[in-house]
């Protein structure tokens, strides 16, 4: 059994140190998301961070990634359980704010989907000294500068094909198996695909 | 198990609590008229495309009326294997142990899928006014979103801001159909032309502020819903020209007053469909 101990005196319950941190880190690293297994919640930036609460319990904080997702219920059970079995005093805490973004997604974990056949989400903020400029037909054009309504969600933007990297793909619905994903079409290769969807 | 949002900042205005239910029955109610689609959509795709919608409003829904009932001094966490204790409110008991006059949705998301004047059986819901009301809605909540990420209850903030992205991408699906209906076939048209014609005027309501909507906008909780008028307008009215349909002149009529607690006879048959089981067997796990 892979005890790990976090009871403190309670002068110094506010932190958890360095060692528990990389103990409890270890020991989370093995949960994967329940509808994408190859990932883990760490490189899916739903577990957010680890700290010591009021009573000196641990206390796991994950935020959702869409306010509906049927997993969330499913991935508190299975920290929780991986807490007891551990022998860690321990809590999940949901975090609305600041609300999850594909942003966080970490670049092995894009890797992973697409290795697994979804074609990962396009990460704005690693673009770097690009200045990307978007063509829309002007009335849509418009429409996005008023509200910005539809200006987080690129539609002309290319999402590649997971299998044979082609460009030349179409979306064939905007909802795909889960609230994250939508269905797209390889022209070239012809293979539909599921795309993660930036937000 | 799991509690929901410790980190709470100590400076903090509330919303008053109505205002937090309204919010929170828009969504529920809207989410259970569209999740009627499931198993019944007309192709596959919109099939799911219905269920994950419905998934997301009912997902804003949980979390507007767990803040409420945290707010209402009950227990935030749905009950687990336990029965309620007499009086507690949570999520739970705030969705299905609250009758019509209760609750403070718009009339227009209680409205049967079915164009006026036609029973509200299943085999004549109509996709084109699903569509609609999903358009007409979904441009009012990506504005009252986006300007609710400020709110002075943070807490309320947090959920908008997570509901923003929602609502955008409901938006883009919405208004994608309404010009593929719009602009398609003659009858396709037809059927567009009718639903909007049948629900623009059930929006008349979204901008006289109720007392609780004013109560939220003075104490920087809520919005000021008459200061969204323009930029919906220009939203609607855009997308209305693009789907070659004409918008209908403005009547000067009854105006609803579902988020007043006075509605239609149709919310009845929602709520009795949705909280039936809930009502049989109370404190009821699986």
């Amino acid at each position: 059994m892979n005890q790990i101990n976090v009871q403190r005196p309670s002068s110094e319950r506010q932190q958890l140190s360095t060692e528990e941190q990389s103990a409890l880190w270890t020991l989370l690293d093995t949960l994967t998301d329940p509808e994408i297994p190859v990932v883990t919640l760490r490189e899916m930036g739903i577990l957010r961070a680890l700290r010591r609460g009021a009573d000196g319990a641990v206390e796991v904080v994950i935020t959702p990634t869409y306010s509906g997702c049927p997993a969330m219920d499913q991935i508190a059970d299975d920290i929780g359980a991986t807490l007891r079995n551990a022998g860690v005093r321990g809590r999940v805490v949901t975090q609305l704010a600041p609300a999850w973004t594909t942003d966080w997604m970490s670049e092995a974990a894009r890797e992973k989907l697409r290795a697994y056949g979804i074609a990962p989400p396009r990460c704005a903020s690693r673009r770097d000294g690009e200045s990307v400029i978007q063509f829309a037909p002007r009335s849509r054009a418009a429409g996005a500068g008023q509200s910005g309504a539809a200006g987080q969600f690129d539609e002309d933007d290319a999402v590649p094909c997971p299998q044979c990297g082609s460009s030349r793909t179409t979306e064939t619905s905007h909802f795909g198996s889960t609230a994250c994903k939508a269905l797209y079409r390889c022209l070239d290769c012809l293979e539909p695909f599921d795309h993660f969807k930036r937000i | 198990m799991t509690t929901l949002n410790a980190q709470r900042p100590t400076l903090n205005q509330a919303a008053p609590t109505a205002y937090l239910l309204h919010l929170a029955d828009n969504a529920l109610i809207l989410g259970q008229r569209n999740a009627e689609w499931c198993g019944h959509a007309p192709i596959l795709e919109e099939d799911m495309a219905m269920a994950n919608n419905s998934l997301d409003l009912i997902g804003q829904a949980r979390l507007l009326y767990q803040h409420a009932a945290e707010r209402l001094a009950g227990d935030v966490r749905a009950p687990r294997g336990a029965s309620w204790p007499a009086g507690a409110i949570t999520e739970d008991t705030l969705a299905y142990f609250r009758d019509v006059p209760d609750f403070r949705n718009y009339t227009l998301l209680e409205l049967p899928h079915s164009p006026p004047l036609v029973p509200a059986g299943v085999g004549d819901r109509d996709w084109s006014v699903t569509i609609a009301r999903n358009f007409l809605y979904s441009a009012l909540m990506v504005l009252v979103w986006e300007r609710l990420r400020q709110s002075a209850d943070s807490q309320l903030a947090a959920i908008a801001a997570k509901s923003l992205k929602e609502a955008r991408y409901h938006l883009r699906h919405a208004r994608d159909w309404l010009v593929r209906l719009g602009d398609g076939t003659a009858e396709s048209q037809r059927r567009a032309q009718a639903a909007l014609d049948w629900l623009l005027p059930f929006t008349d309501e979204f901008w006289t502020a109720s007392t609780h909507e004013a109560q939220a906008r003075d104490n920087a909780t809520g919005v000021d819903v008459a200061a969204l008028r323009a930029d919906w307008d220009a939203l609607v009215n855009e997308a209305i020209a693009e789907a070659t349909l004409t918008r209908p002149a403005a009547v000067q009529g009854y105006v609803s007053q579902g988020k007043q607690g006075l509605h239609s006879e149709h919310l009845g048959y929602v709520l009795a469909e949705m909280q039936s089981l809930a009502r049989a067997h109370p404190g009821a796990t699986w």
